[in-house]
């Protein structure tokens, strides 16, 4: 295509990065920086973490300071921590009525309880809908296996917020469940399904499935099915060869699609808003309620410490998972 | 060979597919319902798609989320990228296990947290430093770029873990530096997780409700919370004609993502192919002489 002595413009591209990294590296700068010790790859892992250490975990520490704060109307509606006494005594005052106000008023624990038995129920919903699902993906052949995972992530890629809405149109009173069950004849009057906490667990299974499915995928694909032929030959029939061997071996994945689904789960706040019942408790809501209506900041940060520190051990456990999976693929 | 009985893993496809899909049909289907009860049929019309454009306070939101969503996922596909080969190749360092627990966390911390401890880094950081000024477009992006950068990493990261380190190594071999062999090597062979994680971050931050709403400033919703306030109000036939749009447009981006990976595919089969076919023949030749 291109004609005698013309460069291709990719080998072009690949002479500009040539140069361009060749005159930083042998410029006066690139040397300094090499003789204090900083070298390309510290640079490389350096920015994405002054970045995290600011956007992710210095945030969380605000969070804790904001929450032992008294609330003020101003802006921001929350006091200093610190102030100055007199003129050399720096006065810190730590308020912890905050959190006695999360004790005292039951109220919060039992949105933290509720939400913890919705998500969990929800996740369970998603573990017996989810693996007969990537069950059934994993051990089709390959040109299928690639439309159906297709299939599976093809609704994460439209609205979240849409896919949730479409749920109100199908679940409401004169809804598309209504409607047909009353036109068979089936039901006189439409039964409530929108605003009540089957609503929720619809949303939630819903939202969340690949997140459930996509985990046991990639576990169950890779799993070596001449394990399966020798269970069978030595007498295990196919239910049991599933107790036996593939349930125990697709352990991970079922953790790691479970900490999925839960720990967000936990703290949602858009399903409970848009298709729960006004007055349903669920952590997420309470949050988003002190702060925007309310305008509590130090009330609603006491609420996501709480909510984190519940939510730590799970993170952590996630963590350790996603870390083994890397780790395994590397081997 | 496979085991379980057919029928039971076609019944569970066939439920769980059903599932997932009749919501989105039932969206696309009712936009096109001449009723403003979304609901009930009352004729075909696409009058709704045309209050949709006339919807001055939509088109706004989208242009600005589409803006946003745009330059966060540039960001976060650099800052991921970056993260990604830390973890990956780098081996041990110190910070090492800090920084893959700060790029895990974000995958499954729940939003009201994440959107609750950003604003309130961005009151603080006001205060002390007088930046950033307010909030709004800024301050959208830098946090829909923190947490679609873990999305980045975890695919950056197990696309390296799955291709061989031999070539970066041989390349080093030949006397590239390090740099070098990013550019040269490792990045047109992850160039397509690159592109995916691109367009996740973009469809995130599209699609985020919870975190814009905290950070956001006055003047600067994004679509999502002006659709999540008209849809607090009931069901709206607009939302559903924007919602059809929405997935028009991702299906038509899949379908050539489809088309461009299996012709990709093809090409490299072809080239096996004939690399193989190469090689027996100076086998054969060999084996003559």
């Amino acid at each position: 295509m291109t004609g005698p002595g013309a460069v291709p413009l990719g080998q072009r591209i690949n002479f500009w990065i040539e140069d361009g990294l060749g005159a930083i590296v042998r410029s006066p700068v690139g040397s300094r920086l090499r003789r204090w010790g900083v070298t390309g790859k510290a640079l490389v892992a350096s920015v994405p973490f002054f970045w995290l250490l600011l956007f992710f975990l210095i945030p969380f520490v605000i969070v804790l300071k904001i929450s032992f704060s008294d609330s003020v109307i101003a802006m921001p509606p929350y006091q200093p921590l610190f102030g100055w006494a007199s003129e050399k005594v720096l006065e810190i005052k730590l308020n912890f009525g905050n959190y006695a106000f999360l004790i005292e008023d039951n109220l919060y624990i039992k949105a933290y309880l509720n939400s913890i038995f919705v998500a969990a129920v929800s996740t369970l919903l998603c573990l017996l809908i989810g693996y007969p699902m990537a069950y059934a993906i994993a051990r089709s052949n390959a040109a299928t296996r690639n439309v159906l995972l297709l299939l599976v992530i093809l609704p994460f890629w439209t609205s979240f917020l849409l896919r949730v809405y479409a749920w109100i149109g199908i679940l409401k009173n004169n809804g598309l469940i209504n409607n047909t069950l009353m036109s068979l004849g089936l039901i006189d009057q439409p039964i409530q399904m929108l605003q009540t906490d089957f609503a929720v667990y619809v949303g939630i299974v819903y939202s969340y499935l690949p997140f459930m499915i996509l985990p046991l995928y990639a576990n169950l694909e890779k799993m070596d099915l001449t394990l399966l032929e020798a269970a069978a030959d030595l007498g295990c029939k196919p239910w049991q060869a599933f107790l036996k061997v593939t349930l125990p071996l697709s352990l991970p994945g079922i953790i790691a699609g479970c900490l999925l689904v839960f720990i967000p789960a936990v703290g949602e706040f858009v399903i409970p808003a848009l298709l729960g019942d006004p007055g349903m408790l669920m952590i997420g809501k309470v949050l988003w309620t002190e702060f925007f209506n309310n305008r509590d900041w130090p009330v609603a940060s006491a609420v996501a410490i709480a909510l984190l520190l519940f939510l730590v051990i799970p993170i952590m456990f996630f963590q350790r998972a996603q870390d083994a999976e890397s780790a395994g693929v590397h081997k | 060979m496979s085991g379980g009985r057919p029928w039971f893993r076609m019944l569970a496809l066939a439920l769980g597919f059903a599932f997932l899909y009749i919501p989105i049909v039932s969206l696309v289907v009712f936009s096109f319902n001449e009723s403003r009860l979304v609901t009930v049929w009352g004729g075909f019309s696409t009058k709704w798609y045309g209050a949709l454009l006339d919807n001055q306070q939509i088109i706004g939101a989208a242009l600005l989320s589409l803006k946003i969503a745009a330059i966060s996922a540039t960001v976060a596909v650099v800052l991921g990228t970056l993260t990604g080969m830390a973890l990956a190749r780098f081996g041990p360092f110190r910070g090492r296990t800090m920084l893959s627990g700060m790029a895990t966390a974000p995958l499954v911390m729940p939003e009201v947290i994440t959107g609750l401890s950003l604003l309130l880094l961005f009151v603080t950081l006001e205060q002390l430093f007088g930046w950033p000024e307010g909030r709004g477009m800024t301050t959208i992006i830098l946090a829909h770029v923190t947490f679609a950068m873990a999305f980045v990493t975890v695919i950056v990261q197990s696309r390296l873990a799955q291709f061989d380190e031999s070539l970066e190594e041989a390349a080093q071999d030949l006397g590239a530096r390090p740099a070098k062999v990013f550019f040269l090597v490792t990045l047109p062979i992850i160039f397509p997780a690159l592109l995916s994680g691109w367009l996740l971050a973009f469809t995130l931050s599209l699609d985020d409700l919870v975190i814009a709403s905290f950070v956001a400033g006055p003047g600067s919703s994004t679509l999502p919370m002006v659709v999540f306030s008209k849809v607090r109000l009931g069901v709206s036939p607009d939302i559903n004609a924007l919602a059809t749009i929405l997935i028009v447009i991702v299906a038509i981006g899949v379908a050539i993502a489809g088309v461009v990976m299996s012709r990709q595919q093809k090409t490299r089969d072809r080239d096996a192919q004939m690399a193989l076919a190469a090689n027996q023949q100076m086998i054969d030749s060999l084996k003559k002489g």
